[in-house]
């Protein structure tokens, strides 16, 4: 008994392979049968669906939870967990190692793509069987393309022979918090576009999409938006205090990845409530569903590949590379051809006036393409360019701002008008009375703020927090008016959607006032020194020697004072991790609401004299926070009792 | 205005605002590229003066240096071959270290002095910056040794 036992637990990494290959088996019934039945009419072919998908997740489960056992075991006969392990390393980094480098997270990724499967499958009973079957079958095809990457090319069960003594530790920098759930997050968002993409092509492979796809399509789409938004900004908030740099946006190209989808996605959103409530822009939801999951692969194959850093990296593995560039163009060749030779958009009855919501989602969605194309045109160009041996470039953080202002800017005026403009035609009147207060309070707001706060800082940036603080006086006007007994109560997902606008303002507000005003400056500071930055007194009183578990620190303390009267203490330290012998930078933060102040050592100069980075960031948390009340937004309006209805009727608005 | 004119007018509008826009995006496009040079290159005078740029090599052994105390700090970038005098003033990255590869931004002076105002190297300290990585290949140097 006591040998059985001991054979199987050696054989934890066999059964995570094992699991994997019958995930595929099942992941290859899944694409068949539900497809095949929902094209000849057999209904039981086409139930075959749920189990598959259940089993497949629980075939995926247990092949994750087989690598985080051998991850916890120290199981350094596993070539993944040796060079991404160590002894010393805490049991929490030990886990989150398992999506610490590029095997492991692909099984993540598989794992979340089989979870979203599975809730499909789950909370699907209300919709036709056809319908059901297809987006089923879709969602297989996908698993299938993703477990053979899997196995033909980044195995993360592969046996070290002879095993490693001690493991080679996971990179410094991902031993943190917040990097440990920023990947599931961003995952679950880039994951969760799937959905909507296999509603898309199962409405194509059907012919039909109307008002109720839409109803059936929000909610999903929705939720993969929620966490991909919430999974942005918690990557943003890792780079700022993490990175060392003390920057929130770098328009790096493994952040643009992230962020086309996210763009393509908002437009999607938007897009798909005016195909529920009007049953218009019916091949717009259907071409930006197929996008949105086009740049989330794109962004994969970018991240994946090594194609970012360089065309040349992919020598280092080309095999991977290229599966996703062949993966991409199957799925992205298909889903066009699809949408190309089938005509599956409903007659609108109706159209609309100039003055409309339907006018501003308009705008919304061309201005939000816009911004996806210029991201892509500035991410991909020098790829192109190099792929070409035509050069190597690299394109800098000033295009991107302004091709992302461009469009930003009236879309956020558009933002605050829009949301109060009626379905159809609007009454320009009732509409202009709604949007007075609004107006003048973001009005009065940009005045107070530069008088009495900040200052002068040109044109551009008091329009840009007027245009921040506009969408917030507009999202708050109908709450503020229901609280105040003037107005009706808004429904869950007006609720929502007023909330996510609401973060949306204060995103933009943070931007805008950061930008202008915040204050970064690298220095030399000797011991006892005094440097005073934005009408802060910075003083290192000394530097002391700190010991972590797995690292050794260099600890400066910072006495902050203003006007002599002290502040706060920062503790910036220089970490020299054991293992890998590589320093890294822990910066000292003192949050607020009003500002971040911001201390990171350097390197020792010589003559007690170090250099640092001192930063002064005004507002720079309202960039988080908003976009957290945008994830809030979305989870309120997922919440409306509308979409739970067990069939909504057509003509229902 | 007829509703006939009135459109036209719109259109014209909207295509002028189209076009400026566009303009707008390819002069900010066509300023904010960043070629990249060797230090060959830059010894040979192909790199113009006066535009933002970038250039990449290993940081040359004993070449790093500053006057005690100083912020200011000047090292040699090296593609083996020739090499160029970097001046910098900030904090360097953490994975800076004498014969790792950088890459440096920033302005070439007359004088051949390349003043930088960002400098990268990697986070990881197995990386090599790849047009590094790939310009020492070319120069029949392959990068492996300091790789891994």
């Amino acid at each position: 008994m006591q040998d059985r036992t001991l054979g199987l637990i050696s054989m934890i990494p066999e059964i995570g392979q094992i699991s994997l290959a019958l995930a595929l088996c099942l992941a290859a019934a899944l694409a068949v049968f539900p497809l095949a039945g929902a094209h000849a009419g057999n209904v039981r072919w086409m139930e075959a669906g749920r189990p598959c998908a259940l089993g497949m997740l629980a075939f995926v489960a247990l092949a994750f939870a087989m690598l985080a056992v051998s991850f916890l075991r120290h199981d350094f006969s596993v070539q993944y967990v040796a060079l991404h392990s160590n002894l010393k390393l805490p049991a929490m980094y030990r886990f989150a190692a398992i999506w610490g480098a590029h095997e492991g997270s692909l099984v993540l990724w598989q794992l979340i793509l089989s979870s979203w499967t599975a809730a499909v499958a789950l909370a699907s009973r209300s919709l036709p069987p056809t319908l059901r079957a297809r987006v089923l079958g879709v969602l297989g095809l996908i698993s299938i393309g993703f477990l053979l990457f899997i196995l033909l090319t980044s195995n993360p069960f592969l046996r070290l022979f002879p095993a490693a003594a001690d493991g080679a530790d996971l990179n410094p920098l991902l031993q943190d918090p917040a990097l440990a759930i920023h990947p599931p997050l961003l995952y679950m968002g880039y994951v969760g576009l799937a959905v909507p993409f296999a509603f898309a092509i199962a409405a194509l492979l059907g012919g039909r999409l109307d008002r109720r796809w839409a109803r059936w399509t929000r909610p999903w789409t929705t939720a993969a938006w929620m966490f991909l938004t919430v999974g942005i900004a918690l990557g943003s908030w890792w780079a700022y205090y993490e990175l060392g740099w003390g920057g929130w946006w770098f328009w790096d190209p493994v952040e643009n990845a992230s962020f086309m989808p996210w763009l393509a996605g908002t437009a999607l959103i938007h897009t798909l409530a005016v195909t529920e409530r009007r049953g218009l822009f019916g091949n717009t939801t259907l071409l930006l569903a197929i996008a949105a999951f086009g740049l989330s692969l794109l962004g994969t194959f970018l991240v994946r590949s090594g194609v970012l850093v360089s065309v040349h990296a992919f020598a280092s593995d080309p095999a991977r590379g290229l599966f996703i560039l062949v993966f991409l163009a199957i799925v992205m060749g298909g889903a066009l051809l699809l949408y190309a030779f089938r005509n599956v958009a409903a007659n609108p009855q109706t159209g609309f006036k100039l003055v409309s919501r339907e006018s501003a989602l308009l705008v919304n969605t061309v201005l939000l393409s816009a911004a996806t194309v210029l991201v892509l045109f500035g991410t991909l160009y020098p790829l192109a360019l190099d792929a070409l041996d035509m050069g190597k470039i690299s394109v800098g953080p000033p295009y991107f701002n302004l091709v992302f202002i461009l469009p930003m800017l009236p879309l956020l005026l558009v933002v605050g008008a829009g949301m109060h403009a009626s379905w159809k035609a609007t009454n320009t009147a009732a509409w202009g009375r709604k949007l007075r207060v609004p107006a003048a309070v973001a009005i009065l707001g940009v005045i107070v703020l530069t008088a009495a706060a900040y200052g002068f800082a040109g044109i551009l940036t008091g329009i840009g927090m007027l245009a921040g603080l506009w969408v917030i006086a507009a999202a708050l006007r109908d709450p503020v008016a229901w609280l105040l007994r003037r107005g009706p109560r808004p429904g869950r997902s007006a609720w929502g959607m007023q909330l996510a606008h609401c973060g949306l303002g204060v995103t933009t507000l943070g931007i805008v006032v950061v930008s202008a005003w915040g204050v970064e400056t690298d220095r030399r500071l000797a011991l006892g020194e005094n440097l005073e930055v934005s009408g802060y007194e910075f003083q290192l009183e000394r530097i002391e020697e700190v010991e972590g578990p797995n690292y050794q620190a260099a600890q400066g303390v910072v006495r902050v004072s203003r006007n002599g009267r002290p502040v706060t203490t920062l503790y910036p330290q220089k970490r020299v991790y054991e293992v890998q012998q590589s320093p890294m930078t822990e910066a000292g933060i003192d949050a607020g609401w009003r500002h971040d102040l911001f201390v990171a050592l350097g390197e020792p100069l010589g003559e007690e004299a170090w250099s640092v980075r001192v930063q002064v960031k005004p507002l720079v948390r309202f960039i988080w926070l908003g976009a957290l009340i945008m994830g809030l937004g979305g989870l309120l309006a997922i919440s409306d009792r509308r979409y739970r209805m067990a069939s909504p009727k057509e003509d229902e608005s | 205005m007829t509703p006939r004119r009135r459109r036209m007018v719109a259109v014209i509008g909207g295509l002028v605002c189209l076009a400026a826009a566009a303009a707008l995006v390819l002069t900010a496009f066509e300023q904010n590229m960043l070629y990249f040079y060797t230090p060959t290159q830059i010894a040979s005078g192909e790199a113009p003066e006066g535009r933002r740029l970038r250039v990449g090599g290993l940081v040359e052994r004993g070449s790093v240096r500053r006057l005690s105390g100083a912020l200011e700090v000047r090292f040699d970038v090296t593609d083996l071959d020739r090499s160029v005098t970097v001046a910098y003033a900030g904090v360097l990255p953490d994975l800076f270290r004498e014969g790792q590869g950088v890459v440096a931004h920033g302005w070439l002076g007359a004088d051949g002095l390349f003043e930088a105002d960002e400098v990268l190297a990697r986070h990881d300290e197995n990386y090599m910056p790849p047009e590094v990585a790939e310009m020492l290949e070319e120069k029949g140097h392959p990068p492996d040794a300091s790789l891994r």
